[in-house]
């Protein structure tokens, strides 16, 4: 099967939805001609026109208010924020109104919406460029949260996430741009709310998302050669949560660690880590582990990013511990 | 350009009446026991009444926390605003908006917002909606003087204007951002300026005189439909009660301020001008009073007899379920 970056899959699902429905139409900053700050939307402009790859002024409020205006008379719009850092400014219309028009007005309006946007660190891009804040999103009722690790999932839930009539939060990660992976040519889609097991083990169950994926699956390798057995967990979509899949897997390891690369304190790995508590707690041989980045901001310097983010080695330090090794 | 004549005042005036005794009648069942609270609009009824009077029923209006005239302009139906404001699941909202949140659909009063200002680039993106689907229909955002500070009507109105879009902010200047007076917040001392920062023509007329502001309103909404972009219009006018029912709006304003606008009633003063001028006579103008408190008999009486919500529909209608509307 052909491969594809993750933003190649990313950019072939715009393309396939954009020519799907005529009401599917991106907007954001930079988009057109420049393609966006990291070329998912390069080429677009030129196939669809500038109405349907819409650059706007520097203004996320507005992207994302007006995303909600048009999708409450018909249009499909899925916006941009160039980076999730930079989503706070829009945070209002976000919370306040794409989450909660249909609610407030006892389900007389739909929003068929998504927000795309990028985070992550790795990159020395700085504390404003680095962050990762999907548990901000996944703590309001109403919307949908999704992270695709791969390529394979990028396509398959962007897909998805714009059929889906309801706001969707829809989270890249810059490190995972320019990764290859299998990536089907048809119309295919991964559902929302489902995870999936991305690598099979026995002795620890561990949940990820986004690029935290691919670091577990790294140290599941690296364990491997030491007899430890991960079973690594890629939610895909963090709200709704697949409790069902995640259960599932720690009843079969007793054991259960989160790796994401927010902050530690109230990041999404504590809902996770909760749920394990309340509804799998008799199975479990040891507490529920969290690895994550330390509480700071994410700082400049390539070794400092590196520390604080929560790299393969902290993975290895976890699992040998929740092992008692 | 609709012709102002006699027929044309004598439906201004008819809707800003339902608009005051809608208001007048909330305000009096409040004061018996409502939950939440009611931002009254008593002393703003010319600028809906106005504006509404030149709109299609297929237009759109978008409004805020002091809503409940624009949405009685728009033909918003007694019964299932005052079950709204009573809580019951007869409610537009199911009971679940509230005052500030009322909307209906089969009158495109497409939303209400708490939050000031949210409204400005919701509205843009809802004729942003109309011209790409090439939708014949224009959009009024009614908001206040104060929510011309917010960085989201900033950003809002910069996106009707680079776009074009057929949108017209009607703005109500009642010289107070809620308890802070006009010249607190602004240097400006005509808040048509803040269009001429964006490029778009403004207007600012007698906001509690119709045969003053129905020209600047339908040449706006004129304008909005012929594709040639949007307009902010600033009409002045007075909030009679304070901010809320329980604020007695004289913390902050002189007893004499209020009572030099007071006998200054646009209400009083249009009757008593269109039967001078024969447009109406005395009987016609009683007979639509008790026409209308009639109405409103009737729907406080379907209100009180509403019933309320079960408890599970707390939980409904956060997200859009496949097979629902």
């Amino acid at each position: 099967m052909r491969e594809l970056t993750y933003r190649e899959a990313i950019r072939e699902a715009l393309r396939q939805e954009m020519k799907r429905d005529e009401k599917v139409f991106l907007l954001g900053e930079e988009i057109a001609e420049y393609g966006g700050a990291y070329k998912v939307t390069k080429g677009l402009v030129e196939e669809f026109g500038r109405e349907r790859v819409r650059n706007t002024p520097l203004a996320e409020a507005a992207i994302a208010g007006a995303s909600l205006g048009s999708a409450l008379v018909g249009m499909r719009p899925v916006a941009e924020f160039m980076y999730v850092d930079f989503t706070p400014i829009a945070m209002d219309q976000i919370f306040n109104q794409i989450a909660k028009l249909r609610y407030m007005t006892g389900g007389m309006v739909t929003v068929p919406l998504v927000i795309r946007t990028q985070g992550g660190g790795g990159v020395a891009a700085g504390p404003h460029h680095s962050q990762s804040w999907e548990a901000l999103f996944t703590h309001v009722p109403g919307l949908i949260v999704v992270m695709p690790a791969t390529p394979y999932d990028a396509k398959g839930l962007m897909k998805a996430s714009i059929r889906e009539n309801n706001p969707v939060i829809y989270i890249e990660h810059k490190g995972l741009y320019n990764q290859s992976g299998e990536v089907p040519e048809d119309d295919y889609l991964v559902p929302l709310g489902k995870a999936e097991v991305k690598r099979e083990g026995s002795d620890i169950t561990v949940i990820s998302w986004s690029r935290s994926v691919v670091r577990a699956l790294k140290a599941a390798e690296t364990l491997e050669k030491e007899g430890i057995s991960l079973e690594v967990v890629d939610l895909r979509t963090l709200r709704p949560l697949d409790e069902g899949l995640i259960l599932d897997s720690v009843l079969k390891t007793s054991r259960a660690m989160v790796v994401h690369e927010a902050c530690r304190t109230s990041g999404y790995g504590a809902e996770v880590a909760a749920t394990i508590a309340e509804k799998a707690f008799d199975y479990l041989d040891a507490p529920v582990q969290r690895v994550a980045a330390y509480d700071a901001p994410v700082p400049f310097n390539p070794n400092l990013e590196n520390y604080v983010l929560p790299n393969e080695d902290r993975i290895i330090e976890a699992a040998k511990e929740l092992l008692g090794k | 350009m609709p012709k102002i004549d006699g027929a044309k005042l004598a439906e201004i005036y008819t809707i800003m009446l339902r608009c005051r005794s809608f208001e007048e009648r909330a305000i009096a069942e409040y004061r018996k026991g409502l939950p939440g609270f009611i931002h009254s609009a008593v002393g703003q009824e010319v600028m809906p009444a106005t504006f509404c009077s030149f709109l299609r029923d297929d237009d759109y209006i978008l409004t805020t926390h002091r809503g409940h005239a624009d949405i009685t302009a728009k033909g918003a139906r007694f019964d299932k605003m005052m079950a709204e404001l009573f809580a019951k699941k007869t409610g537009y909202c199911k009971g679940k908006g509230g005052s500030m949140h009322i909307a209906a659909v089969d009158r495109n009063i497409i939303g209400a917002t708490g939050v000031v200002a949210d409204g400005v680039p919701i509205a843009s993106g809802v004729a942003l909606g109309c011209k790409m689907q090439n939708i014949d229909r224009v959009t009024v955002c009614f908001l206040g003087d104060g929510a011309t500070c917010a960085g989201a009507f900033h950003e809002g109105m910069g996106f009707a204007a680079i776009w074009d879009l057929p949108v017209i902010f009607a703005c109500t200047n009642n010289f107070y951002q809620q308890s802070t007076p006009i010249r607190d917040y602004t240097k400006l001392t005509d808040l048509t300026d803040r269009a001429k920062a964006y490029g778009i023509p403004a207007v600012s007329v007698d906001g509690n005189d119709p045969e003053a502001l129905a020209p600047a309103a339908s040449e706006a909404i004129e304008r909005a439909r012929s594709g040639k972009g949007p307009t902010f219009v600033v009409g002045s006018s007075y909030r009679f009660y304070g901010h809320h029912m329980g604020d007695p709006g004289t913390d902050y304003r002189t007893k004499e301020e209020v009572e030099e606008w007071r006998q200054k009633d646009p209400i009083v003063r249009f009757r008593d001008k269109l039967i001078k001028t024969r447009v109406l006579t005395e009987a016609k103008a009683n007979e639509l009073q008790d026409a209308i408190d009639k109405e409103l008999d009737e729907a406080v009486k379907y209100a009180i007899e509403s019933p309320e919500p079960e408890l599970e529909e707390a939980l409904t209608d956060i997200y859009y379920e496949a097979g629902q509307n």
